[in-house]
């Protein structure tokens, strides 16, 4: 069997958005509140082109998220490649999954996220301190449907000629 | 390779890195700010009249003070030539545009449109209008990030334009709150006092407004007092700021001799507009 390789231009284009999602501007009060728009993008693709989408994009988009963010270099690079290793082990279960379950295992890897995302800050001594840094493990959950039936319809109007 | 970025080392790869988001940044910005110009060209007629009489009243008394500055600049410049003591350095001072663009919420950095091509250096002072906002954390060719004195990893050094005391401000993480620390419980510090840069950190000139003390505490059985502080510029909503070229290279002797001369004259400043 031979491996499909390259980043079709549509997943390109919705890490792009997703990269732009995560540092457009909304109000202060909502600012913990915002999905981890990328991770939920990196899962997905990793879930559906398994071949094509892997650790080594994970951890490029994840370095841009830390130049955009201003964060230190790596920190999101490392916890979006973990993500990804995970999802790329368990994605044909997680692709039979009802939504409802799907979501369960994105919480888990949301809170993983977050965790690993933590290490390097609490290291170099600055930790949030703050409980709402793990509000994003929820709202990315509950944005998880959205971007699964989202995404999903991109594929099969674009891609669904590609393994 | 989250830990080789302590030390300072991958500073390029930053660079290099920002470079490429760059475009990105500047396309989540440019829809937010054709929109505020869009509400801001539907603002009626009258507002502008107000909004004008207002900035020409303003303008007015700001030049009436610019006279009498001078005049206080050239007897400054005259004292401190005999006392021997450091001319105070000439200031260069560019505005620069916020970029709207949202970064970690859990640190207080803002992006601004000025970078490596302006001479924009890290380490460089950013002020507004009221007063100081922080300093250059990191540059690229064309934008730069700047560290709000409200981040909990930024330190400057102050002293109270009242008492001449000196001090070192902390941010805690909230743009409306400032901390100073290690100053001893017998020292006067009251609620109300204005903290200005001392210009002993090297960085910051000195004698620009930081911020006003609102609270002091002296808690039971602590050697220093607990001492709460308003920045006196709104950190979290200007949309634009300035960048400060200075001369890094004042003596740190001579100005400390300078302050006591200082604090004086300043205070005679900041109380004389409200008497008349």
């Amino acid at each position: 069997m031979t491996r499909a390789i390259g980043i079709p231009w549509p997943v390109l284009l919705t890490l792009l958005a997703a990269l732009a999602l995560a540092i457009i501007p909304i109000p202060d009060a909502l600012r913990p509140a915002r999905p981890e728009w990328l991770a939920l993008v990196l899962i997905y693709w990793a879930m559906a082109f398994p071949s094509r989408i892997g650790i080594l994009t994970a951890f490029v988009a994840g370095l841009m998220l830390d130049t955009l963010l201003g964060q230190l270099l790596g920190q999101n690079a490392i916890a979006l490649a973990v993500v990804t290793y995970i999802v790329l082990q368990i994605h044909p279960r997680l692709r039979v999954y009802p939504v409802w379950q799907q979501m369960i295992v994105v919480a888990l890897l949301m809170a993983l996220f977050k965790l690993l995302a933590l290490w390097p800050q609490g290291i170099t001594g600055f930790p949030p301190g703050s409980i709402l840094y793990w509000l994003p493990v929820v709202t990315s959950t509950l944005a998880w449907p959205l971007m699964y039936f989202l995404l999903r319809d991109m594929r099969r109007r674009w891609l669904l000629h590609l393994t | 390779m989250a830990l080789d970025h302590r030390v300072n080392e991958l500073q390029a790869v930053r660079g290099a890195l920002a470079s490429i988001t760059y475009p990105l940044q500047v396309a989540v910005d440019a829809p937010v700010r054709a929109v505020s110009r869009v509400f801001e060209s539907f603002t009626s007629r009258e507002d502008l009249i107000t909004e004008n009489r207002i900035l020409r009243s303003e303008n007015a008394e700001l030049r009436a003070r610019q006279l009498r500055f001078e005049a206080l600049q050239l007897e400054n410049d005259r004292l401190r030539a005999l006392l021997n003591t450091a001319q105070r350095a000439e200031e260069r001072v560019e505005i620069a545009k916020l970029l709207a663009v949202d970064l970690d919420p859990f640190r207080q950095q803002i992006v601004l449109n000025k970078g490596r091509n302006e001479d924009v250096y890290v380490g460089q002072p950013v002020i507004n209008a009221d007063g100081v906002i922080g300093q250059i954390l990191s540059t690229r060719l064309t934008s730069s990030v700047a560290l709000l004195i409200s981040d909990p990893s930024h330190a400057l050094p102050v002293l109270s334009a009242r008492t001449g005391l000196r001090g070192l401000v902390v941010g805690t993480g909230n743009p409306q709150r400032l901390e100073m620390r290690h100053v001893p419980l017998q020292e006067d510090v009251e609620p109300g006092d204005l903290l200005l840069t001392s210009g002993l950190g090297g960085r910051f000139p000195a004698d620009y407004p930081v911020a006003r003390v609102t609270s002091v505490e002296r808690p039971q059985g602590q050697p220093f007092l607990s001492i709460e502080a308003e920045p006196l510029a709104a950190l979290d909503r200007s949309r634009e700021v300035l960048l400060l070229w200075t001369d890094a290279d004042t003596p740190i002797a001579p100005i400390d001799a300078g302050d006591t001369l200082d604090v004086p004259p300043q205070e005679g400043a900041e109380a004389a507009p409200d008497t008349p």
